[in-house]
């Protein structure tokens, strides 16, 4: 009985959190639903006839920003650099834990050195040496985010590669395979977990990254991704237009959610499988 | 079979390799040199030994941003830890729709910093408005907004590692516990907590270099304002690079300093990590 009364007190509680936490998402789609002169008068309250704008903000927000040149710039970075850094580091990685010298020793440490670095430290001298190598296209972002994102990536696969037998691959081998054969068909299907966790992992690092996109490629281009087309209508100084902004950002979180909502249990088992190992 | 990869080694090395040296390697190389120099691109430098340190900290913009920064990382952190664990405690309880409350909690950890800040700077001015202040005027404003910001965002993602360590205590030691007589409250402190102790070490380094790198939330919600006094450590940097002609090289060598505090924080998790691995 009193286990009962417990619960369902918790679960009122849980209750209340869910609703502070969801308030700052419902408070921008109910304001991107008002007309921009009307949203600093009364907040929180629903649109009325008279304040409610149907689609006006989003009109606003997608023609001001290119909302859908960028989400197609930003999910074709972020699709590419997945794909390069996962085929990429598990090479590199099988190579250096695999082939023993000192000398791949060295790249592995320097990789797990990088890991610890921050943005900060390279962000001036990398985004001149990107310049001076033409590298400010979306191709050039793909290899900047797999140099960048090496460290973490190969660190996550060797680990996973040192707990694999060797005899499998020697088997292979020794039926003929050459390595590239057996690194893909024998070794990659094994490291589908570590694949997954690198992928997410990595995908939501990209899509998200805002400054390295900016220092590379700039505002002055097509080729602006999300984070860098809101920060591009929202940060700039002069009058805002609340209305659009509003609308812009619930634009930006909806491929997230729907993302989020469709590979939860991968998300939220990579996200941690990373914060353990990383 | 070492002898058969190394001759496919170009075809497993040089991709990564190649993009990691342009995109780390000679970076930090230059970076570190660059921050004894003189310089406006990375072509004019020349060097001037130690002055830009010196700069750095006669400054009081960095020295400002390096006690906002702890500020903010020590408010947050007790702040971040305490309520995830006491978040996942109550769902570690045998109760209904505690996934969907997990979900919930866990979704802000995916937005992105730049659109998080902005979806809460407007909120924040929304309510300012009434009491006739703005984020842009009230630097305790602006403090607590981020540290309201950044709970908002790693709480979920703390609160499921938490989860994680709670559900690997084993229910023998708890039974044991609780027919020796424990309540609630002692199960929690000298067996709960002992036991999640690595899970604690987890989330308490990664909210303090999480805190301590914030940069896209800090320039979405306040960009520094009013006069820099909500500036914290990666945005100084970014400032003293972009937004200040000749200080480049302050900025660099402000970045060097950075990295040494990160790595520090980072180490000291590492041989923290290792003692308790050794003493299990």
């Amino acid at each position: 009985m009193s286990k009962k009364i417990v619960n369902s007190i918790i679960f009122t509680f849980m209750c209340l959190m869910v609703i502070v936490f969801l308030t700052p998402i419902y408070f921008i789609v109910l304001n991107s639903f008002k007309g921009k002169l009307f949203i600093s008068d009364a907040p929180f309250a629903l649109p009325t006839s008279e304040t409610f704008s149907m689609f006006t903000n989003y009109v606003n927000g997608v023609t001001k920003t290119g909302f859908f040149s960028a989400f197609f710039w930003s999910l074709f970075i972020t699709v590419f650099s997945v794909v390069a850094i996962i085929l990429f580091t598990s090479m590199i990685a099988y190579y250096i834990t695999r082939v023993k010298s000192k000398l791949t020793s060295l790249i592995y440490y320097i990789f797990v050195f990088s890991m610890i670095v921050p943005f900060q430290m390279v962000m001036f001298t990398m985004s001149k040496l990107a310049d001076m190598l033409k590298l400010n296209t979306p191709w050039g972002m793909v290899l900047l985010y797999l140099g960048f994102g090496a460290g973490l990536s190969v660190f996550m696969f060797s680990g996973f590669i040192k707990s694999i037998p060797l005899e499998i691959e020697e088997a292979s081998m020794i039926d003929g395979c050459n390595p590239l054969q057996t690194f893909f068909g024998i070794v990659m299907p094994i490291l589908k977990p570590t694949v997954v966790t690198v992928a997410i992992l990595n995908a939501m690092w990209v899509w998200n990254d805002y400054l390295l996109p900016y220092l590379v490629i700039g505002v002055a281009t097509n080729y602006k991704t999300i984070p860098v087309a809101v920060q591009y209508l929202i940060g700039s100084y002069g009058e805002k237009d609340m209305g659009a902004m509003m609308a812009l950002l619930v634009l930006a979180i909806i491929p997230i959610v729907i993302f989020y909502l469709a590979c939860q249990k991968f998300i939220i088992e990579g996200v941690v499988a990373g914060a353990v190992k990383g | 079979m070492q002898k058969a990869i190394r001759k496919y080694g170009a075809i497993f090395v040089l991709p990564t390799l190649v993009a990691f040296m342009i995109a780390f390697v000679i970076p930090f190389i230059m970076g570190l040199y660059l921050s004894f120099c003189e310089f406006t691109t990375v072509t004019d430098a020349t060097f001037t030994g130690l002055s830009n340190y010196i700069k750095a900290f006669s400054g009081k913009d960095f020295i400002n941003a390096m006690l906002f920064t702890v500020k903010f990382a020590v408010v947050a952190v007790v702040f971040i830890n305490l309520l995830a664990f006491f978040m996942a405690l109550l769902l570690t309880r045998k109760m209904k729709g505690t996934n969907i409350f997990r979900t919930v909690f866990f979704m802000p950890n995916l937005i992105g910093g730049i659109v998080l800040g902005y979806i809460w700077q407007s909120m924040i001015n929304a309510i300012l408005v009434q009491y006739e202040t703005t984020l842009v005027a009230d630097a305790n404003a602006g403090f607590w907004g981020l540290v309201i910001l950044i709970n908002w965002q790693m709480i979920g993602y703390m609160m499921i590692i938490y989860i994680a360590g709670l559900q690997n205590v084993s229910t023998d030691l708890l039974e044991a516990a609780r027919i020796d007589g424990a309540n609630t409250i002692k199960t929690l402190l000298f067996v709960k907590i002992p036991m999640v102790m690595p899970s604690i070490t987890i989330c308490l380094f990664l909210t303090v270099s999480n805190c301590f790198k914030l940069f896209d939330q800090n320039l979405a919600l306040t960009a520094g304002a009013p006069s820099k006094k909500t500036a914290m450590l990666a945005l100084d940097i970014y400032n003293s690079f972009y937004n200040r002609v000749g200080f480049e090289g302050v900025g660099q060598a402000k970045a060097v300093i950075f990295f040494v505090i990160v790595a520090v924080i980072a180490l000291t998790q590492l041989t923290i990590t290792r003692r308790k691995e050794v003493e299990q």
